[in-house]
C-alpha cells in the first residue's frame, strides 16, 4: 500500500517581530518517515518546529493529514529543546505527566517504552540527570498516543553517549508506535543513520533530499565553509 | 473570646488560606513582588472607601481593576517593560493614596485592622476567599504548564490570554481581601511568604500547594491570637508569624 502524506508544507513564511525567520519553505513528509532538519544556529529550525506545531503565526500552507489507519484528527507530540524554568517548580515526574492528563496505566506504559523504571515517578524533576530528563520529555510527548513526534535536539547538557541512546530510543519508538518523526539536529551522523529525508535550513530551504544526496558541497554551503559534525554551541 | 474576635479569626483563616494557594502559583510564575505592588495600587481606593464609610476591600478592588487597566494600556502605548509600568502606577497610587486616606485611618490602611470585622464582613470574606480558591483551582495546572513553557501549553490547546486574565483577576480580588487583614504595605507578604516557605519544605507539587495553604492559614491564626494576647496590631504580627515559619523552613530545607 502506498504510504500517505502526513504533512504538506507549501510556501511557508514566518515573520517574528518584523524579522523574516523562514522563507518560502515547501516540503512533504510521508507516514513513517524521519525528516531531519539541519542548519546552523539561528537558522530557524526550532521556529519551524513550533510553527508546524501551530503555536506561531505564519503565512502559506501547513496541512496535516492523519495517517490512513488513524481516522481521527492528527495528534502531534512535541519534545522542546529545553525547559529552563521547570526546575524552579517542586514537582515530581508523575505530576509532570498528569499535567497533560495522563492516567496511571498510560504512565506505566510510557515508562516501559522509554526504558525508565517506575521509581522515577516519585523523583523531583530538578533531581533528574539530563539524560533521564530528556527521556521524560519524550515520554511526555507520547502521552495520548500522537502519530507524529516533533523532536528538538538540545544543544547542550547531554553527553554524546547519552544522545546516542536517545536516538536509538527514537528509532525503537518509531517502529513500535508507527510514528512519523521530524527531528531537529546538529549531528550529521544521526542524519545518515536515521533519516529518510533531510531538509537543510538557513532561513531559506537550501536542500531537501535523501541523506545520500547530501553532498559535502551542500553542507559547506549550509554551514558556511567548514563542516562541523558536532555543533554544540548555544543558540 | 469575643464574637468580634471570632469573626476576625474566621476571616483571617479563609483569606490566609486562599492567599497561600494563589501565592504558590505567583511564585512559580516569578511574580513574587506583584502582590506588593498591587497592595499600593489599592491604597487610594481604600482611602475613598474610608472617607465614604464603605468596605475597604470594595474600594481597593475598584482601584486595582483601574490600576491593572492602566498598566495594560501603558503596555500597549509604550514599549517599556511591564515591571517599569507597574513601578510607575504603584508609586503614583501610593502618593495619591497618602493624600486621600484620612489622617486617623492612615495606619489602618497601611497595616490593616482586624478589630472591626463584622459578621457580614466575615461572611463576605469566607465567600470571596472560597471563590478565589475555586478560580485558582480551575487554572492551576494550566498555569503551571504555561510557566514551564508557553509553547507546550499552547500546543495542549491552553488559551494563555484567557487563563492569564482569570489569574490577574484572582490576584486583584486576593489583594483587595488581604488589605483588610494586613493592610496595603504587607499584603504582598501575606501572599508570598507561605509559598516561599512551602517551596523550601516540599518535594512535589501537592506538598507545595497544600503546604502554602496550611502555612497561610496558620500564619493568620497564630498572628491573630498573638494580637488578642498582646494588643499589638494584627497585620505585622501575622506577617512576622509567617516570616518565623519561613526561617524555620530555611533550617529544614530539603
Amino acid at each position: 500500500m502506498e504510504k500517505g502524506i502526513v504533512l504538506k508544507v507549501e510556501n511557508l513564511n514566518v515573520e517574528l517581530e518584523g524579522e523574516r525567520i523562514l522563507e518560502n519553505l515547501s516540503f512533504e513528509v510521508k507516514e513513517g518517515e524521519v525528516l531531519t532538519i539541519l542548519g546552523p544556529n539561528g537558522a530557524g529550525k526550532s521556529i519551524l518546529l513550533k510553527t508546524l506545531l501551530g503555536v506561531l503565526p505564519y503565512k502559506g500552507k501547513i496541512e496535516w493529514t492523519p495517517p490512513t489507519h488513524h481516522p481521527e484528527k492528527i495528534k502531534i507530540g512535541y519534545v522542546p529543546q529545553r525547559l529552563p524554568f521547570i526546575k524552579d517548580i517542586p514537582m515530581n515526574v508523575r505530576e509532570f505527566f498528569k499535567l497533560k492528563g495522563a492516567l496511571e496505566n498510560e504512565i506505566r506504559g510510557i515508562l516501559k517504552s522509554t526504558g525508565l523504571k517506575e521509581d522515577i515517578l516519585e523523583k523531583r524533576i530538578g533531581d533528574l540527570s539530563s539524560g533521564q530528563f530528556q527521556r521524560i520529555l519524550i515520554g511526555w510527548a507520547l502521552i495520548s498516543s500522537p502519530q507524529v513526534l516533533l523532536f528538538d535536539e538540545p544543544t547542550t547538557g547531554i553527553d554524546i553517549g547519552g544522545q546516542e541512546s536517545v536516538y536509538n530510543l527514537l528509532e525503537k519508538l518509531r517502529k513500535e508506535k508507527n510514528l512519523t518523526i521530524l527531528l531537529v539536529t546538529h549531528d550529521l551522523s544521526i542524519v545518515y543513520k536515521l533519516a529518510t529525508n533531510c531538509l537543510c535550513l538557513n532561513k531559506k530551504m537550501l536542500c531537501y533530499s535523501t541523506p545520500k544526496e547530501l553532498t559535502s558541497e551542500r553542507l559547506s554551503q549550509l554551514y558556511g565553509g567548514e563542516i562541523k559534525f558536532y555543533q554544540h554551541s548555544h543558540e | 473570646m469575643s464574637n468580634q474576635f471570632l469573626f476576625s479569626l474566621i476571616s483571617g483563616i479563609f483569606i490566609g488560606g486562599a492567599a497561600g494557594y494563589l501565592g504558590s502559583l505567583m511564585l512559580t510564575k516569578r511574580m513574587a513582588l506583584v502582590g506588593d505592588a498591587l497592595g499600593h495600587v489599592a491604597l487610594p481606593g481604600m482611602g475613598l472607601a474610608l472617607l465614604f464609610g464603605l468596605d475597604v476591600s470594595f474600594g481597593a478592588f475598584l482601584f486595582l481593576l483601574l490600576g491593572i487597566l492602566l498598566i495594560w494600556l501603558f503596555e500597549i502605548k509604550t514599549s517599556l517593560p511591564m515591571e517599569a509600568l507597574i513601578g510607575v502606577v504603584f508609586v503614583a497610587s501610593l502618593a495619591v493614596g497618602f493624600l486621600i486616606v484620612p489622617e486617623p485611618e492612615i495606619l489602618e490602611a497601611l497595616f490593616g485592622d482586624i478589630s472591626k470585622v463584622s459578621f457580614e464582613m466575615a461572611i463576605a470574606s469566607v465567600i470571596f476567599s472560597f471563590l478565589i480558591f475555586l478560580l485558582v483551582n480551575r487554572i492551576y495546572s494550566k498555569m503551571i504548564l504555561a510557566s514551564i513553557s508557553e509553547d507546550l501549553a499552547k500546543s495542549e490547546g491552553i488559551k494563555i490570554k484567557k487563563e492569564n486574565f482569570i489569574y490577574l483577576l484572582s490576584i486583584a480580588a486576593m489583594v483587595a481581601l488581604g488589605v483588610k487583614i494586613v493592610g496595603s504595605l504587607l499584603v504582598g507578604a501575606l501572599v508570598i511568604i507561605p509559598a516561599a516557605t512551602a517551596r523550601n519544605l516540599s518535594k512535589n507539587l501537592k506538598e507545595y500547594y497544600l503546604g502554602s495553604v496550611v502555612l497561610g492559614i496558620l500564619s493568620c491564626l497564630f498572628g491573630s491570637l498573638l494580637f488578642n494576647f498582646t494588643g499589638f496590631p494584627a497585620g505585622p504580627l501575622i506577617i512576622l508569624t509567617s516570616t518565623f515559619f519561613f526561617l524555620i523552613s530555611v533550617i529544614f530545607k530539603r
